[in-house]
């Protein structure tokens, strides 16, 4: 079974590269969630805020990046980044072209898209939080930044989860995009596997199958993370 | 019309003011809610706050624990008086340190209980004690283990609120409260938000914490227990006091015409 072979662990075989490629495209994807974590919950922030100014601009970074293709964020970040490096190198009097590591630039460009969603679904959750609960806090004597840690955090961190859950799923679509730039994803290795075996349709179909198993995985992980959060919410919530 | 003041003299032991009021003045926008209000509650007072709806109770209970910041007036308790500013035209806490610590020795029970639902009942109840005054975990566990006991719901100590009747909610919320070993503690229609067979409970345990001396201010709509178990009654009407006085006088003649009629509606 020469075809088997071709996807198996031999020496002949992708199997080792795809399965580095499959964790290549977990870490991309885990880096820009956290980079798009924090941008999140500053944009959110920043959104919610009493300040007309951070209000819109809060406003316009999840219009931008919700609605520009992530392509075009993607080569932004990789060639807006390199040409910007290159120009630092220049004056530092280096000769020719410094590109961006393309990991680091992989992962800020799906981050910057991600946190436009994460921002959107922070804001949602806080908006979730039963403004008495808020008060109760305030009643008792906690002051600013108690109430963020032991009220606000933990609701917005319950309330997110599903969200979350969906905006990961995005981003590990999104990062088949960092290809471009040549990192070895997933995507990234499937194609040069289908290039040099000629094998086009059996390669694209397991690339394929290993997005669906890490998109399944995945969904596995944020749904039983959503029923732990979701203990303490009536049973006909919480048990759905 | 003239509030029927009668003053204090055999209806309050003769203890020290834990909270006084000094004509506190609010408006949300143009609408002026409550229109220079005074009270001083003395120690084990337990003082009903009556009022058709719209009249300011709620406003002048806030005001008390600066949920709302009233535009004039002072608030002092325990003695301490909640320094004020004036900043931009508008009055506001001169230190928001102080404002805590304030909030902190007045104990606020709402209408919708709003415990904090992703905590269970035990951490609810030392939730203040542990972060708010910084006392070790265990003793504020063992506290608020008999506290649970008082209010009739230990067995629910280790459940969500989501998971408890509006009834245990808010016996939760009273113990809650307690925990922070509050000078005075304020209700706001307490029972208002409960099935009516509910309601009982929930009197209960605020007759015993009266009948213990501890000094109370509570809005409601039950007539029986401001009868019969508060020390003393307030009227408002448009964000005034219009009378003011123990139950027996206030219930018997010595009410306004307004008053009268109020209680009316009620079948009283
Ligand atoms: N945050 C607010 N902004 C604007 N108006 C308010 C606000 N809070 C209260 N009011 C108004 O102030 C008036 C008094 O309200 P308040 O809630 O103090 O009345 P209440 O006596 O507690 O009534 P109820 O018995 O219905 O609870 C009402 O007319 C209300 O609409
Ligand atoms: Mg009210």
């Amino acid at each position: 079974m020469a075809l088997f072979q071709l996807i198996g662990f031999g020496p002949t075989g992708w199997g080792g590269l795809l399965l580095l490629a499959s964790l290549m495209t977990l870490c991309v994807t885990a880096v820009a969630l956290l980079i798009g974590a924090i941008l999140g919950s500053l944009v959110a922030w920043a959104k919610l805020s009493g300040s007309r100014i951070l209000r819109t601009l809060g406003g316009t970074y999840t219009t931008v990046f919700r609605g520009v293709p992530e392509l075009l964020i993607i080569y932004l970040v990789y060639f807006g980044g390199s040409s910007a490096v290159t120009a630092i190198g220049t004056a530092m009097g280096y000769e020719g072209f410094l590109g961006l590591p393309s990991f680091a630039a992989g992962a800020l460009a799906v981050g910057i898209i991600s946190g436009a969603y994460q921002a959107e679904v922070f804001r949602g959750a806080y908006l979730a939080i039963p403004k008495g609960e808020l008060e109760a806090a305030q009643a008792i004597g906690m002051n600013r930044s108690l109430r963020f840690r032991r009220i606000i955090g933990p609701q917005v961190f319950r309330f997110a989860i599903p969200g979350i859950g969906n905006v990961w799923q995005l981003s590990l679509k999104d990062s088949a995009l960092v290809s471009v730039t040549g990192l070895a994803d997933l995507m990234r290795t499937s194609q040069v596997a289908a290039g040099s075996t000629r094998q086009h349709f059996l390669f694209f179909i397991v690339g394929g199958c290993l997005y669906l198993i890490l998109t399944s995985f995945s969904d596995r992980f944020f749904t039983s993370a959503e029923k732990r959060a979701n203990r303490s919410m009536p049973t006909s919530l919480g048990q759905a | 019309m003239t509030p029927t003041t009668l003053n204090q003299t055999g209806t309050t032991m003769a203890g020290t003011t834990r909270l006084s009021v000094r004509n506190i003045r609010k408006s949300f926008g143009t609408h002026e809610v409550l229109r220079g209000i005074s009270l001083d509650a003395r120690d084990g007072d337990v003082i009903s706050l009556l009022g058709a709806s719209g009249s300011g109770k709620s406003t002048f209970l806030r005001c008390i624990n600066l949920l709302e910041i009233a535009d004039h007036g002072e608030i002092s308790v325990d003695g301490e008086l909640i320094q004020m500013e004036q900043r931009g035209g508008k009055n506001v806490p001169a230190n928001r340190r102080q404002v805590d610590r304030i909030r902190s020795e007045l104990g606020m029970v709402f209408q919708s209980f709003n415990l904090w639902s992703h905590m269970t009942i035990l951490e609810n109840v030392i939730e203040g004690p542990v972060h708010v005054l910084k006392r070790p975990r265990a003793e504020c566990i063992a506290e608020a283990e008999v506290l649970l006991e008082k209010v009739g719901i230990a067995e629910k100590r280790n459940a969500y609120p989501a998971h408890l009747s509006g009834g245990q909610q808010q016996r939760a919320a009273i113990a809650r409260s307690l925990a922070m070993k509050p000078k005075v503690m304020l209700f706001d229609e307490p029972t208002s938000a409960l099935d009516p067979e509910l309601v009982g409970e929930v009197l209960r345990v605020m007759r015993s914490l009266a009948e213990e001396g501890m000094t109370m201010l509570v809005v409601t709509h039950e007539m029986s227990f401001a009868r019969n178990v508060s020390n003393r009654v307030i009227f408002m009407k448009s964000g005034e006091i219009d009378s003011d006085g123990a139950p027996d006088q206030l219930f018997g003649s010595g009410g306004s015409p307004s008053f009268r009629q109020f209680i009316g509606n009620f079948g009283g």
